[in-house]
């Protein structure tokens, strides 16, 4: 929050934000590697939240199973509702009943998680996703990449390998040609676009956010004269940028855990 | 007015790269975008299985303009 109020340097001139917006000072456990900073601090709130919100919500199931109450309340249905998304529309579409439910926990966690960590960028007093730095994408990244190794290796044995870099049908001589592209893109390429998505997706969102919102303070409070107009279209604009901001969080969990699943089906589809 | 001396210009020349890097992108999600509300015109009863394609594709092709915006980052 002190960083958006530094958006006029000494000589009075404007400072748009950088990439030091992402490295905010050490609040707690200096010089240990556990140093905790702001955004440090906003990821472990999101997680003890995530934790309550589901602790509940699987209550609330289990008592409507044991009491046969079928009428859900607001919260529950809220659950359900957040549930079924992930469950129907993204694993039963993609893998089908059976392989959808043997990959639900992980993708229900990757969506929730994602979903969590980038509406913080939004909220008021937190202001910065917790997907904002490489290290929350870098592990749900790695997670999906080892999963749809594990399910190729799990389904077709080494074939699963064979499968990817040697594709059938492309005549012998090609394959000098076909085999390193598709090393690259299947194997260093989908986790590499995975994290790089979402974290670049947060980071010029938030860059932009910065930039509306310092602009404004410096509007009303440096420039003199007719600039004072101005800071109401920058006004305007961060407002306009938040609402955007919160359809890309949605979206980037959606992806994130679609391109997951997509990932993990041609891992398991048969050689044709 | 003074003319402006291009070479005296200041700046990050990375910010002119990844202006280079969104023009591809931004004609291909406009491409994918385009194609399926054609595809919905045609077929409207086919929108949900279209859409998720479409996400699909626009997620490919953004990551171009993304890893754009990354590498000034990395090249730095």
């Amino acid at each position: 929050m002190l960083n958006l109020f530094a958006a006029v340097s000494e000589d009075g001139t404007f400072k748009p934000p950088s990439i030091y917006e992402f490295y905010p000072e050490i609040v707690a456990f200096e010089g240990t590697p556990f140093a905790i900073n702001r955004i440090m601090m906003i990821r472990l709130i999101v997680m003890t939240l995530l934790i309550v919100i589901f602790w509940l919500w699987t209550r609330k199931f289990n008592q409507a199973v044991k009491t046969g109450n079928v009428v859900p309340g607001r919260f529950q249905l809220l659950g359900e509702m957040a549930l079924n998304f992930v469950r129907k529309s993204i694993a039963h579409e993609q893998l089908g009943e059976k392989d959808g439910e043997r990959f639900l926990p992980l993708l229900t966690t990757i969506f929730f998680m994602v979903l969590g960590m980038n509406l913080t960028g939004i909220i008021p007093f937190a202001n910065i996703a917790g997907t904002s730095v490489i290290g929350i994408p870098l592990v749900l990244a790695a997670a999906a990449y080892f999963t749809f190794i594990y399910a190729g290796m799990k389904k077709h044995g080494m074939g699963f390998f064979k499968n990817a870099l040697f594709p059938q049908g492309v005549p012998p001589a090609f394959y000098i040609m076909v085999t390193p592209i598709e090393f690259l893109s299947t194997f260093i390429l989908r986790p590499v676009t995975l994290a790089l998505r979402l974290l670049m997706n947060m980071v010029a969102g938030h860059l932009l956010l910065v930039l509306c919102f310092s602009a404004t303070h410096f509007f009303f409070f440096t420039a003199d004269g007719v600039f004072k107009l101005f800071g109401a279209g920058t006004l305007l604009f961060g407002f306009a940028f938040t609402l955007f901001e919160l359809l890309v969080s949605v979206l980037q969990a959606y992806v994130f855990t679609l391109l997951t699943t997509v990932y993990i089906q041609l891992a398991l589809a048969d050689e044709h | 007015m003074d003319a402006v001396n291009i070479a005296e210009l200041s700046g990050n020349i990375a910010v002119v790269g990844y202006g280079l890097a969104a023009i591809g992108p931004g004609i291909g999600v406009g491409l994918v975008v385009s194609k399926t509300i054609e595809s919905i015109a045609r077929q409207p009863e086919l929108a949900g299985k279209l859409q998720v394609t479409m996400w699909l594709g626009i997620a490919f092709t953004e990551a171009l303009a993304l890893i754009g915006l990354a590498t000034p980052f990395i090249f730095n």
